[in-house]
């Protein structure tokens, strides 16, 4: 009450100077109108469909080669740096190694506050220390920690609002994904099948941090699919969630990927489908009950995770999911039935000649790792990874970093211990005397062939973004940013950023401005017009 | 020339740092024995707790597969990135202690890296490292590796009539256009050494490695001709998709955008020759890995 004569002036001043309003709140309604907003970012994959696409085109094949650097934050940090900021009204949003997260002013990169959390120091997550980036509703962001709690901080302060803990990190587990805001839920899944854990997607209520729903990715006793693992193996079963699902709010549906069942180079004792591994799932996202599921790779032996962000396409009545799989395989899926329309190597695969009576790629019995070692391509690091494809709505394709790579896969009797590494042994580098590339490929949804592709002399890590102005965005392992014409793949610009590029590349506006930003090394690099 | 799959160029900077790291190593091993004696449980120490335990050197090989055979080769062999631990000699110390803290800080300046900081892998507690030593103590052969052969003689080879040193050097002796050969002795398996002289082009030498990349830039061996009709072959030092930085066979420096260059040609075949019998007899080969392990050792 005290503050209420000034509420007026407020009013006024909000609309006077909207543009100034940093920091409006962003309700469920903004998230889902993202395409209204196209100078924001307000999700990881930009917006709910996991396209990745920005409908900004001050930047276009005309101008890209003029594209300069207009400041770089960097985190001081070692490791991985594998965020994708959001930007809301002005204000950029990011997460670091080590679960740093930071605000900044978005035009001239200086911080508006840092978050460091305390991790504990007996935490070991699995393939370095590292964290893809924040959700935002209201006026929080929410964050996935690696000693496995969900917490939301304040979006002006970086103050922690509520701090949940989803699981004991003793156990293996750990999140590095950056979550989903829907509705007023906040949806993480977690990360460790390198330790047996048992996967799970949960759901946060976003106001109080309360969780709604759990739904583990390991089916246990009675449910559906629990008949897909041998004994007891379920409750050390792997599949985690460890990367950001998408939404489909004309069905009510969020689509979520998993991982590898554990042990992940061992398929002996835990005999069966090892449902829900490697799969796309879809889900009710007010109650966590699954819809349907689709698993990409039955029984794995190779850690072939599906962790791929799942891209909706609409074609006229048909709507669909898109997935480059880290089998190798590019899979077309019906989105309301969970139905394999077809699938099509676009990389070099081993594992599998023929298809099943679902017209699936089934595996075949000599690309099982053995005790000394079996080559089989894709390697262990799979086809692709985590980093993000991107579908063009305008060119109509969908663009995905692929490596070429084959490795040696072993496998040996490996005892569970709580907490502890769960491989049954490892992978090595193959033989081979050709050395290992990659390639950014654009591939036609319509068939699954390639369109063209852009080598890159090792394979890389970095995601693709694509953009209304005809242009795709990617990194490579040697350092390089690189602007593409999305309709031919020549290259129009590059930077190098003195690293490799280990993220996913967005865009956002501030005023007239166009900018594309990039995490390479410790830096978040930002580049523009002159 | 550069078939050299051998030597890490970054090795010799290894060595500026470890008077530092040993120091840093002593408060910290110092602190850990302080903290051992203080609580019951299995921490840095003089000698491994599990020695002889036949059942931790079986979970020390699980641990192995995962965490160290990617370089150190399944059985620990050694393989194309590190050294063969079966040896009894080895670089950075062989005592319980120098194998605890070479697994847990790593060896500055080498490929090696600190303990749970390689970026794929979950790394090992330290009871899981005394069940790694466990393990290598269990492969390892009884008996020290001894020169294969006549070291003295194996140098005179090296910087003379075998004229290894036109490309190789040695304690800072030797040409440039090869990996430096110093630390390779140790670092990696016999059947390596000897593949990589006789058959230099099965798989190149690591080279560069840069932040953050996965794999090494290799010594391949280039051909270019620049735009105004210069022809230049060698070897690459680095390279992108836009540029290349080589050396040529006068060990000149040459930096290109590819774009601006009228051919660019790289080849797999090692500019080094493959050293048949008639080159080095089987005995000289074993006069020169003598001299390398010897060297390696010190």
């Amino acid at each position: 009450m005290k503050n209420s004569r000034y509420a007026p002036l407020i009013l006024l001043a909000a609309s006077i100077f909207p543009a100034s309003n940093a920091g409006a709140q962003v309700t469920p309604q903004r998230l889902l109108d993202s395409a209204k907003e196209p100078q924001n970012w307000l999700m990881y994959s930009g917006d709910y469909s996991g396209h990745r696409f920005s409908t900004l085109d001050q930047i276009n094949t005309t101008n890209a080669s003029a594209l300069v650097p207009k400041w770089a934050y960097q985190t001081m940090a070692g490791g991985k740096f594998e965020t994708t900021p959001l930007v809301v009204d002005g204000i950029l949003y990011a997460t670091g190694q080590d679960d740093r997260a930071f605000a900044l002013d978005a035009k001239s990169g200086r911080s508006i506050w840092q978050y460091q959390r305390a991790l504990p120091a007996d935490i070991r997550p699995c393939c370095g220390r590292v964290n893809r980036g924040l959700a935002i509703l209201g006026d929080r962001v929410f964050f996935g920690t690696l000693d496995t709690h969900v917490i939301a901080l304040d979006s002006k302060t970086g103050n922690i609002i509520w701090d949940a803990t989803a699981f004991d990190y003793r156990k293996g587990y750990s999140i590095t994904l950056a979550p989903l805001a829907i509705k007023n839920l906040v949806i993480v899944g977690v990360s460790g099948g390198e330790y047996g854990i048992r996967g799970f997607i949960d759901a946060y209520d976003a106001s109080t941090g309360e969780r709604k729903w759990r739904f583990y990715t390991v089916p246990g006793p009675g449910e559906p699919g629990h008949e897909t693992w041998e004994a007891d193996s379920w409750k050390i079963g792997g599949a985690p969630a460890w990367i950001t699902g998408s939404y489909d709010p004309s069905t009510n549906t969020t689509f979520w990927t998993t991982g590898n069942p554990s042990p992940s180079n061992r398929g002996e004792g835990r005999a069966g489908d090892n449902l829900f591994s490697n799969s796309l799932l879809a889900l009710d996202p007010d109650t966590g009950k699954l819809k349907w599921y689709f698993q990409f790779t039955k029984h794995d032996e190779h850690d072939w995770d599906a962790t791929q962000v799942p891209v909706m396409i609409d074609q006229g009545e048909k709507h669909l999911i898109a997935q480059a799989n880290r089998n190798g395989f590019f899979y077309v899926i019906d989105r309301s039935t969970g139905k394999l329309l077809f699938s099509n190597p676009y990389a070099k695969v081993t594992w599998s000649t023929s298809k099943d009576a679902e017209g699936r790629p089934a595996s075949l019995k000599e690309a099982s790792p053995t005790p000394e070692g079996n080559r089989v391509c894709p390697g262990a690091a799979g086809a692709t990874n985590w980093m993000s494809p991107t579908y063009d709505p305008q060119t109509k394709l969908f663009y995905v970093t692929a490596r070429e790579q084959c490795d040696i896969f072993s496998t040996a009797p490996q005892p569970y211990e709580e907490g502890h590494a769960y491989y049954g042994s490892a992978y090595f580098p193959n033989d081979d005397t050709a050395p290992f590339w990659g390639a950014l490929r654009a591939i036609d949804p319509d068939t699954g062939k390639i369109k063209w592709e852009w080598k890159h002399p090792s394979p890389t890590w970095s995601g693709v973004l694509s953009t209304a102005g005809g242009l795709v965005f990617t990194g490579d392992a040697e350092g390089n940013f690189i602007a593409l014409d999305a309709a031919t793949g020549n290259a129009l610009w590059h930077f190098q950023c003195g690293a490799s590029v280990y993220s996913s590349p967005m865009s956002f506006a501030i005023g007239e401005k166009q900018y594309i930003a990039v995490a390479a090394g410790s830096t978040l690099f930002t580049f523009a017009l002159p | 020339m550069s078939a050299f799959r051998v030597a890490n160029k970054n090795e010799r900077s290894g060595r500026l740092h470890r008077g530092i790291v040993d120091r840093c190593f002593s408060l910290a091993f110092f602190a850990a024995i302080v903290f051992w004696l203080a609580a019951p449980q299995i921490s840095a120490q003089d000698t491994n707790p599990l020695a002889n335990d036949l059942k931790a050197a079986k979970l020390g090989e699980f641990q192995f597969r995962s965490n160290c055979a990617f370089c150190h080769g399944l059985g620990a062999r050694g393989g194309g990135r590190g050294p063969d631990l079966t040896r009894a000699q080895k670089r950075h110390g062989n005592s319980d202690a120098d194998l605890f803290r070479t697994i847990s800080e790593g060896v500055p300046g080498t490929a090696m890296p600190p303990n749970g900081a390689t970026q794929q892998g979950v790394g090992m507690t330290d009871t899981e490292i005394w069940q790694v030593i466990a393990y290598i103590r269990s492969v390892q052969v009884k008996a020290p590796a001894q020169p294969l052969g006549d070291a003295a003689h194996g140098k005179a080879l090296f910087f003379g009539v075998a004229a290894c040193s036109t490309c190789h050097m040695i304690g800072g002796k030797g040409g440039r256009l090869g990996p430096d050969l110093t630390t390779t002795g140790s670092a990696r398996a016999t059947d390596y050494l000897v593949d990589s002289v006789r058959n230099p082009s099965r798989r190149l030498a690591q080279g560069i490695s840069e932040a953050m990349k996965e794999f090494s830039q290799e010594y391949e061996t280039v051909k270019v001709e620049t735009a105004d009709g210069q022809k230049l072959t060698g070897v690459v030092l680095n390279e992108d998709h836009f540029t290349v930085q080589m050396m040529d066979l006068r060990e000149q420096l040459h930096l290109f955008e590819k774009d601006k260059l009228h051919s660019y040609e790289k080849s797999r075949e090692s500019l080094m020759p493959a050293y048949d019998q008639k080159m080095l007899s089987d005995k000289d080969l074993q006069d020169v890995l003598a001299f390398l392990l010897s060297v390696g050792a010190q």
